[in-house]
């Protein structure tokens, strides 16, 4: 099959924007706090991906360029102490969480400075202390993890909430479903989120799935409401976000929400994305997150010069990460037999 | 002092560590009003409640998902697979999630949680409710795997792998369920990876697991009036493996005989040979023997799966044929 097996397909292009999401009711902090995340994790994508070019990051790695949306919209309606789990395309929402750069991106590189200090890699980012519980490199396996996680704050009356992100691909596995089932049953204080980025890997996901929308058009079998948002729309990503969580604080219950969105890039390393159509790519271009963003905080008076400070600032720390990630040594190789039980070794036998 | 059951020692067991611990947890199919499938979880909820002895759906996966993300929170929990049969329907959780997190967290995330199952042959339930598959569990770096054979033992190991800080896959035997034995008042606690010597001898070491132990140790009885003496050693656990218990009676004995219900084929039995082979060499004056089910899934019909399972006169022939 030809590279561009798609290209000829009717482009699936974005939803209108929604003009009134710069009437909502978020502070001028918030915003900007908003702003300076999208930032972040624009600039650590790009980082990350000029690094693979320079074969500096082994392995695959899987990018949420054109997705930051989603991760820092919910990101910034958490509390603290709240809980994360994403699949293998985990880096926004490890970094959404407060997580360090100069961890990931040397956890990425394979240094002893790395989050894991290179025993994950890109696919598995955990930073505990930030209430960052794991990337997932199984589809579909995150969701039933989440509700333990969920549980385990409804049995200490923690008030945390669990909110767990994963692809459109992972609806269709049985994983979801039983999760889904089972967080109704329990009334779980968790999240459900599914950044709908069109495409399973290298198919279109409307070609495999037998409803519209992956994730939301299924709420319905577990007596849960259809939430469709503009996962490109860092606003209302985060007014639904807020919703969703104080719900499931509140004792509520779970919810389900469906983030349509859009991969810039390919699924992981190896991919050039070039089987979806030209059109399509296009329009999700002129309605990438952050311009969008960069537009509305301009509509509602920003001056331009404040917005460039901030991307000049994370520029800077994002260098200053890289650099500092780039100066780790590599773990030491004692490494590889640590940390496999509890008592700190990998010992199976006397 | 009390007799218990094999079977009531389950829950004996768990009730002792939920008494003790009030944070413990458990989950899974019909174990709550129902008392279990095979009945080892009866008086738990009447005692505990609902609120921790949680009912689930037939969600294998929501089960063992729900057990590591409450363990990786700092809640304890004993997690019912029903029959070991149905681990595959939930591997992924078992040995890419819960065994590797720790590892991959490089520390961060802790799993103090039991998966417990009813394992092996004996029922005539045929090829997928019948089946060992303790040395499935046993190859994946990251999981403890214990299977006891006793009433006494069951309490004692169920309440060291609900301490454990690591996960562990406890493996309860269908067909021993109705043995008795007799279980001390008061705390019972016992050391995972640490294997019994049931019977002391001099000529030969046989190593049994779970079912098998009682058959060893009927066959040693036989064997015994044909004048050769069998040390018997109950394994108890898998991970971690007492090698140095196993070592050290070969040494004495010269010779070794695994006796495993799993089939051939990368049975847990191959290892230890391999370790013998390897560090017990020149203690060997014979073959090790290895009695275990052929490659073959179990077959329903009680004929046809006594022909399939280590028996006494199998483990008793095998020693015998090859005696000098």
């Amino acid at each position: 099959m030809p590279e561009n097996h798609y290209a000829d397909r009717p482009p699936r292009t974005p939803p209108p924007l929604n003009a009134a999401n710069a009437d909502l009711n978020i502070d001028r902090e918030v915003r900007l706090q908003l702003y300076r995340r999208l930032q972040e994790l624009r600039q650590v994508g790009n980082r990350l991906h000029e690094l693979f070019f320079q074969n500096l990051v082994r392995g695959t790695s899987h990018l949420s360029l054109g997705m930051e949306a989603v991760s820092a919209g919910f990101g910034a309606a958490m509390r603290n102490d709240d809980y994360s789990l994403a699949t293998y395309r985990g880096h926004a929402h490890t970094l959404s969480r407060g997580a360090s750069m100069e961890g990931v991106i040397a956890e990425l590189l394979g240094r002893d400075n790395g989050l894991m200090r290179g025993k994950g890699g890109s696919m598995h980012l955990v930073d505990v202390e930030n209430g960052m519980l794991g990337s997932y490199g199984i589809v579909g396996s995150n969701l039933p993890i989440a509700n333990g996680a969920a549980w385990s704050a409804q049995l200490r009356g923690s008030g945390q909430v669990t909110v767990c992100f994963f692809g459109d691909g992972g609806a269709n596995i049985g994983a979801f479903h039983e999760a889904l089932n089972l967080a109704a049953v329990w009334e779980l204080p968790v999240v459900f989120v599914c950044e709908n980025n069109l495409y399973m890997e290298y198919t279109p996901i409307d070609l495999v799935t037998a409803v519209e929308h992956p994730a939301a058009s299924r709420a319905s079998a577990y007596g849960l409401e259809e939430i469709v948002i503009d996962g490109n729309d860092v606003d209302e990503v985060y007014t639904c976000a807020q919703r969703v969580i104080e719900r499931a604080r509140a004792g509520a219950g779970p919810s389900l929400v469906e983030a349509i969105t859009y991969r810039l890039g390919g699924h992981s390393r190896a991919d050039m994305a070039k089987y979806r159509p030209e059109a399509e790519v296009e329009a999700w271009q002129g309605h990438d997150a952050i311009e969008l963003y960069h537009r509305r905080l301009l509509s509602l008076g920003v001056g331009e010069a404040e917005l460039t400070a901030v991307a000049t600032d994370v520029a800077a720390q994002v260098n200053a990460a890289t650099d500092a990630a780039k100066a780790g040594p590599p773990p030491p190789l004692e490494e590889v037999h640590t940390q496999v039980f509890a008592d700190g070794g990998s010992s199976w036998r006397n | 002092m009390a007799e218990l059951t094999y079977r009531s020692a389950v829950a004996h067991g768990i009730a002792q560590e939920m008494r003790r611990d009030p944070s413990l947890v458990m989950l899974g199919e019909d174990i709550g009003p129902a008392g279990g499938v095979f009945k080892t979880t009866v008086g738990l909820w009447d005692e505990f409640g609902p609120e921790r002895v949680r009912d689930t759906p037939i969600s294998e996966q929501a089960i063992l998902g729900a057990a590591m993300g409450a363990a990786m929170t700092g809640i304890p929990v004993v997690a019912e697979i029903m029959f070991s049969d149905f681990l595959p329907v939930c591997f992924d959780i078992l040995s890419n999630e819960i065994a590797k997190a720790r590892y991959m967290s490089n520390g961060q995330l802790a799993m103090p949680l039991v998966v417990r199952c009813a394992n092996g042959s004996g029922v005539r339930f045929g090829a997928q409710h019948s089946q060992s598959l303790e040395n499935w569990c046993m190859m994946v770096p990251g999981l403890k795997v214990v299977a006891p054979s006793t009433p006494v033992d069951m309490v004692g190991l169920m309440a060291a792998a609900i301490r454990d800080p690591d996960p562990v896959v406890l493996f309860e035997h269908k067909s021993l369920m109705a043995s008795k034995g007799e279980v001390p008042d008061g705390e019972v606690l016992d050391t995972l990876g640490t294997a019994r010597t049931v019977r002391p001898g001099t000529d030969v070491t046989i190593v049994a697991l779970a079912l098998m132990v009682p058959r060893a140790l009927e066959a040693a009885e036989i064997l015994a009036q044909e004048g050769i003496s069998a040390e018997v050693i109950d394994l108890r656990s898998l991970v971690p493996l007492d090698m140095a218990s196993i070592l050290e009676s070969v040494r004495r004995t010269s010779r070794l005989v695994t006796v495993e219900e799993n089939p051939q084929l990368c049975g847990w039995g191959a290892e230890i040979a391999s370790i013998v082979a390897h560090e017990g060499f020149w203690d060997l004056d014979g073959p090790v023997l290895r009695v275990t089910t052929p490659h073959v899934p179990l077959p329903a019909a009680d004929v046809l799966e006594d022909e399939a399972v280590p028996s006494v006169d199998r483990i008793v022939d095998t020693i015998r044929a090859n005696w000098d």
